[in-house]
C-alpha cells in the first residue's frame, strides 16, 4: 500500500461488556446457538420423559421381580410369572441376523450406486429403494408369510441344512418360521437405510481421493475399498446405526415370522420370540396390572439393550476414526 | 342507537343458540374393544347411523384388553370384550359397568395332515393332551379311537396356536380348562396363556397360513374365519357325548342351554354347554356399558341403539357368519337395558 | 509388479465390481416384487370410489379409505411440523456448534430414541397427550409420529452438514459472514440434498406405522374433525382390514398399501422438484 492512502486509524476502544453483548446478539450468532441448543436439549428431555414414564409404569414388575427379571424364561399371563430372558435372547439374534445379511448388501449396493452407476440410473435407483422404507410393517410381515416363510420351508430351509446342518446353528427342524426367517424380513426392512445414508456419503468424499489412489495405480475397486469408503467409514456406521435401531424395535413384521414361541435355541431354524414383538401382541389385549407393568418392563429392558449396544459400537467407532479416514 | 345496539346482540345471542342446538344435534360416540366382532359391529353402527344419521358411534377394534382400559380411562363411552370382565377387574373399576352379549363365536379346530381329506372327531381329552403336549402323535389311540376307519400317520404332531392374546384364545383355552384339570392348573384360561407347546401365529390368518403350510398341524381359528375362507375344520365332542361340527345352528343351541342358568349380570362362560346339538367350544361376546352415562344425549343414543341391536341388528348376524343370541337372552338383556342412567 | 500379481488384482476388481451390481439389482427386485404383490392383490379394489368413499362394512361394495388417506396426509404433516425443525436445528447444533461432551450426549440420546419401539412411543405419547384430556386426537397421533421422526432427521443432518467442506465455511466467514448466516446461506444448501434425503426417508418410515397411532389417533370410520378428535389412517385400516376374516377386504388392504407407497413417492418427488428448484435459482 502506497503512504497516500493510508487509512487514519484511531484507538477504538473495546465496547463495554453489556453493548457487546447487545452486538453479538444482534449479529445473531448467540440466537442461532441458542435455538439450536434448545432443540437439542429438548429431545434429551423427550427421551429422559419416555425412560421415566417407563419407569413409573413399571414400577409392579420391576419390584415383584427384581434383577431375576433378566434371566427368567418364563412368561406366564395366567400365574403372574414374567420373565425377560428368552425376548432378549431373541432380540439380539434377530437383529444380528439382519444385520449380518443388510450390511454386506447395503454397503455393496451403495458402492455401485455411487462409484460405477452413471449418475441418471444412481439417482434413479436410490429413489426407488428409499420407497422400500415407506412399506407399512404390516405388509412386510404378510409377504414374509406367504413368500418368505414357505420358501424357507421349502427351499432354502433344506438346502442350508444340508450344507450346514452339522453346526448347531442349522440343527432342529425346519418350520418356515424361525429367527432366520425373522432376520431375512428386517434385513429387507434396514437396507434402505444403510443404502441411502451410506450412498450419500460416498458421493461426498472429495474426488481428489479417488484420484490420487488411481493415479498411484490402483485398480477401480481397490480405491475404493481402500480409499474411498474408509473415508466415509463414520458416516456408513451412522447409518448401520440406524438400521440396528429400527432392527431392534421393529414390532409387526418380526411378529407374523418368527414363530412366537418364547425359547432360547442354538438353532437359526427354531422358533423365538423379541421384545417388540410380544409388547405388541400382548399390550392390547393384557388387562392384569402386573401384566402390563412386566409389558412396559420389557420396553425398559430394549431401552437399556439399546444404550449398552449403542455405548459398544460408539466405542468401535472412537477406535476405527484413529485409523485414519475423514477427521471429525 | 341503544335499540340497535340490544336488537344485534340479542339476534347475535339467538343465533349462537341456534347455531348450538344444531350441532347439538349430533351425539358422537367412541368405542373400543374386541377384534373378533368387529365386522359384525361395524354393520350394526353403519345401519344405526343410515336410520339415526345424528348418531356416530365409532368403534376401533384394539382388543378386548384395550377396549376395558380405555373404558376405565374414560377415553371412550363404551368398550367391547370377548371375556368377561373377572371379579377383580369390577371391583378395581371407579364405575360400574354392565356386560350386554351381543352375538355368539365358536372356535374350531383346523388341521393339516398329510393323507386325510374327511372331517375329523375330537375328544376333548385329545385335544387337551394334543395342546398340552402330552399327545404327540397322529396315531395316538385318544385320537384314533374316535375316528375309526380313518388312516392317521405315525406323525408328530405340530401345534399352532395364537401369538397375540385375543378373545379366540380366551374362548379355546376356557375349553381346555373344563376338559382338563392337568390343563387348568398347568396353563389356565385367558386371552394370552403360556403355552406348552407349538408355534405363534399372529392374527385368525396367521394361525391359519401356517396350519396350511405346516404338515401334520393343528390350529384353532374362528368360525367365521374358517367360514368365510373355505377351511376346513374338525367336530368336537360336547357334554353330551356327541361330536358335533360348528354351525351357527349347534352355537345357538349351546347359548340356548346356557339361557336357563344365566346370572343378572350375563357374565356367564357358555363352553361345555349342556344340549345334544350344543357346540362345546362357543361363547358370548360382550358390550361394556358404564351404568351410570352423565350425558343425556349419549345416555339416550346408547339405549337406543342396545335396544335396536337386540331386536333389528341380529337380523344381519347369519349374513356374515355370527350366530344369533337366543331368544331367552335377549329378553334378559332388553330387561337390563332400564339399568343403565 | 510382476504379471500373475496384476491380473490377479484385476480379477478381483471385476469380480467386486460384478458383486456389487449384483447387490443393488437385488434390493431392487425385492422392491419391484413387493410393488408386484400389491399391484396384483389390491390392484383391482383402486377405483374411483376408493378415494371418495368412506368406508362400508364388509359385504357391502364401492367403500373407499377417502378419510384414511386424508387421516395420513393430515398426521404427516403434524409430524412434520413438530418433529423436522426439532430435527435439523438439532442437526445443525451436532455439527455447528456442539461442545463436546454435550454433543456426546445428544448423539448418543437420538440413537437411543430411534431404537424405541414404536408401540412404546405410542404408549408414551398416550400417557402426554391423551389421558389429560381423555380422548384420542389427530394431534396425539402426531405427537407420536413426530418423535419418531427425529432421530433420522438428527443423524441425516449431521452427517450432511460435517461433509460439507470447511473451506466453504472460511471463505464466507472471510468474506465478513457471521456464523449463523454463513450456516443459512452456504453450508445449509451445500447440504441440502442429503438433508432432505433424510428427511423424507424419515417421513416415509413413520408414514407406514401402525402401532403408535393405536393408542392416539385411534381410528375413526366417519371423517375426523379438526385436530382433537379421533382420525383416520391408513397403516390402521391396513392392519384392521388385513388381520379380518374377509377376502373383500384383504384385497382392500393391499390396495391401501399401494396408496400410501404412491403418497410417499410422490411426496418424495414433489420435494426433491422443489428442491432443485430452489437450487436452479
Amino acid at each position: 500500500m502506497s503512504a497516500a492512502s493510508t487509512t487514519i486509524t484511531h484507538e477504538v476502544p473495546p465496547k463495554s461488556g453489556l453493548r457487546a453483548f447487545v452486538d453479538r446478539l444482534r449479529g445473531g450468532d448467540e440466537i442461532a446457538h441458542l435455538i439450536t441448543l434448545i432443540a437439542s436439549a429438548g429431545i434429551i428431555l423427550i427421551t429422559s420423559l419416555l425412560v421415566l414414564e417407563l419407569w413409573r409404569t413399571s414400577y409392579l414388575s420391576r419390584t415383584k421381580f427384581g434383577w431375576m427379571f433378566f434371566w427368567t424364561k418364563v412368561w406366564d399371563a395366567n400365574f403372574d410369572k414374567f420373565g425377560a430372558a428368552t425376548f432378549i435372547y431373541g432380540t439380539l439374534v434377530t437383529s444380528a441376523v439382519a444385520l449380518v445379511i443388510a450390511v454386506p448388501l447395503g454397503l455393496a449396493s451403495a458402492i455401485f450406486l455411487s462409484e460405477l452407476a452413471p449418475r441418471w440410473l444412481s439417482d434413479i435407483v436410490s429413489f426407488l429403494i428409499d420407497l422400500l422404507a415407506a412399506v407399512p410393517s404390516v405388509i412386510y410381515g404378510l409377504l414374509g408369510i406367504f413368500i418368505v416363510v414357505p420358501l424357507m420351508r421349502t427351499t432354502l430351509g433344506p438346502a442350508l441344512k444340508k450344507v450346514l446342518g452339522f453346526t448347531p446353528l442349522f440343527a432342529g427342524p425346519n418350520y418356515g418360521v424361525g429367527f432366520l426367517t425373522a432376520g431375512i424380513v428386517l434385513a429387507i426392512m434396514v437396507v434402505p437405510f444403510i443404502i441411502s445414508v451410506s450412498r450419500e456419503v460416498l458421493l461426498s468424499v472429495p474426488r481428489e481421493q479417488r484420484e490420487a489412489a488411481l493415479a498411484m495405480g490402483a485398480t477401480r475397486w481397490e480405491a475404493t475399498w481402500q480409499v474411498v469408503v474408509p473415508w466415509a467409514r463414520t458416516g456408513i456406521m451412522g447409518s448401520v446405526f440406524l438400521a440396528l435401531a429400527r432392527a431392534l424395535g421393529e414390532t409387526m413384521a418380526v411378529t407374523m415370522v418368527i414363530g412366537n414361541n418364547p425359547q432360547i435355541s442354538a438353532s437359526l431354524f427354531a422358533p423365538g420370540y423379541t421384545i417388540a414383538s410380544v409388547i405388541a401382541n400382548e399390550f392390547t389385549e393384557a388387562t392384569g396390572d402386573l401384566y402390563l407393568s412386566a409389558l412396559i418392563e420389557l420396553g425398559l429392558v430394549l431401552f437399556l439393550m439399546t444404550f449398552i449396544l449403542n455405548g459398544l459400537a460408539r466405542i468401535l467407532i472412537l477406535a476405527t476414526e484413529r485409523g485414519g479416514g475423514r477427521p471429525a | 342507537m341503544n335499540m340497535k345496539k340490544t336488537f344485534v346482540v340479542v339476534s347475535l345471542l339467538l343465533g349462537m343458540a341456534a347455531l348450538a342446538a344444531a350441532q347439538g344435534g349430533q351425539v358422537l360416540l367412541n368405542a373400543a374393544g374386541a377384534t373378533f366382532p368387529y365386522p359384525i359391529y361395524s354393520k350394526w353402527f353403519d345401519v344405526y347411523h343410515t336410520a339415526h344419521p345424528n348418531v356416530q358411534i365409532n368403534y376401533q377394534s384394539i382388543g378386548s384388553g384395550g377396549g376395558i382400559r380405555q373404558l376405565q380411562a374414560g377415553t371412550v363411552d363404551f368398550g367391547a370384550s370377548d371375556g368377561p370382565m373377572s371379579d377383580e377387574q369390577l371391583a378395581a373399576s371407579k364405575f360400574k359397568i354392565l356386560h350386554f352379549p351381543t352375538v355368539l363365536g365358536a372356535d374350531v379346530p383346523s388341521y393339516n395332515i398329510s393323507g386325510v381329506s374327511g372331517e375329523l372327531n375330537f375328544t376333548e381329552k385329545a385335544l387337551a393332551g394334543i395342546f398340552l403336549g402330552t399327545i404327540t402323535k397322529w396315531n395316538d389311540p385318544e385320537i384314533t379311537k374316535a375316528n375309526p376307519g380313518v388312516n392317521l400317520p405315525s406323525a408328530d404332531i405340530v401345534v399352532i396356536h395364537r401369538s397375540d392374546g385375543s378373545g379366540t384364545t380366551y374362548i379355546w383355552t376356557d375349553f381346555l380348562s373344563k376338559a382338563s384339570d392337568d390343563w387348568k392348573n398347568k396353563v389356565g384360561k385367558g386371552t394370552s396363556v403360556n403355552w406348552p407347546v407349538g408355534l405363534g401365529g399372529k392374527g385368525n390368518e396367521g394361525v391359519a397360513g401356517l396350519v396350511k403350510q405346516t404338515p401334520n398341524s393343528i390350529g384353532y381359528v374362528e368360525l367365521v374365519y374358517a367360514a368365510q375362507n373355505g377351511i376346513a375344520f374338525g367336530k368336537v365332542q360336547n357334554a353330551a357325548g356327541k361330536f358335533i361340527k360348528a354351525d351357527l345352528a349347534s352355537v345357538t343351541a349351546a347359548a340356548a342351554g346356557a339361557a336357563k342358568d344365566m346370572p343378572a349380570d350375563f357374565r356367564v362362560s357358555i363352553t361345555n354347554a349342556p344340549g345334544a346339538t350344543a357346540y362345546p367350544v362357543s361363547s358370548f361376546t360382550w358390550l361394556l356399558i358404564p351404568a351410570q352415562i352423565q350425558d343425556p344425549a349419549k345416555r339416550d343414543a346408547i339405549k337406543d341403539f342396545l335396544k335396536w341391536m337386540l331386536t333389528e341388528g341380529q337380523k344381519y348376524n347369519e349374513g356374515l357368519t355370527y350366530a344369533q343370541l337366543p331368544k331367552p337372552v335377549i329378553e334378559k338383556e332388553l330387561k337390563a337395558i332400564s339399568l343403565v342412567q | 509388479m510382476s504379471e500373475p500379481r496384476i491380473m490377479w488384482r484385476k480379477a478381483v476388481n471385476a469380480v467386486m465390481l460384478t458383486l456389487t451390481g449384483v447387490a443393488a439389482f437385488g434390493v431392487v427386485c425385492v422392491l419391484f416384487l413387493i410393488l408386484g404383490y400389491l399391484i396384483f392383490n389390491g390392484g383391482h379394489s383402486l377405483n374411483l370410489n376408493f378415494f371418495t368413499q368412506l368406508p362400508k362394512p364388509v359385504g357391502e361394495t364401492g367403500g373407499g379409505m377417502a378419510n384414511a388417506i386424508v387421516g395420513s396426509l393430515k398426521l404427516l404433516l403434524l409430524a412434520a411440523l413438530m418433529g423436522l425443525p426439532v430435527g435439523l436445528l438439532a442437526g445443525i447444533y451436532l455439527a455447528e456448534f456442539g461442545g463436546k461432551t454435550f454433543s456426546f450426549i445428544v448423539r448418543y440420546t437420538t440413537d437411543l430414541l430411534n431404537g424405541v419401539p414404536s408401540i412404546v412411543i405410542g404408549i408414551f405419547a398416550y400417557a402426554l397427550v391423551v389421558l389429560p384430556v381423555k380422548h384420542f386426537s389427530a394431534l396425539a397421533g402426531g405427537v407420536a409420529l413426530g418423535i419418531m421422526v427425529i432421530p433420522i432427521t438428527v443423524r441425516s443432518t449431521e452427517e450432511f452438514l460435517r461433509a460439507v467442506p470447511n473451506s466453504m465455511r472460511e471463505a464466507a466467514m472471510a468474506l465478513g459472514a457471521s456464523k449463523w448466516k454463513t450456516i443459512v446461506t452456504v453450508v445449509l444448501p451445500a447440504a441440502s440434498g442429503g438433508i432432505l434425503t433424510g428427511m423424507l426417508l424419515a417421513l416415509a418410515r413413520v408414514a407406514g406405522e401402525t402401532a403408535p397411532l393405536l393408542f392416539t389417533a385411534f381410528g375413526n370410520r366417519y371423517w375426523g374433525q379438526g385436530w382433537g378428535q379421533p382420525i383416520a389412517s391408513l397403516p390402521v385400516m391396513i392392519y384392521t382390514y388385513a388381520i379380518s376374516p374377509y377376502d373383500d377386504w384383504h384385497r382392500q388392504a393391499w390396495a391401501a398399501g399401494l396408496v400410501l407407497l404412491m403418497l410417499v413417492l410422490l411426496s418424495n418427488l414433489g420435494a426433491r422438484f422443489i428442491l432443485a428448484r430452489s437450487k436452479a435459482v
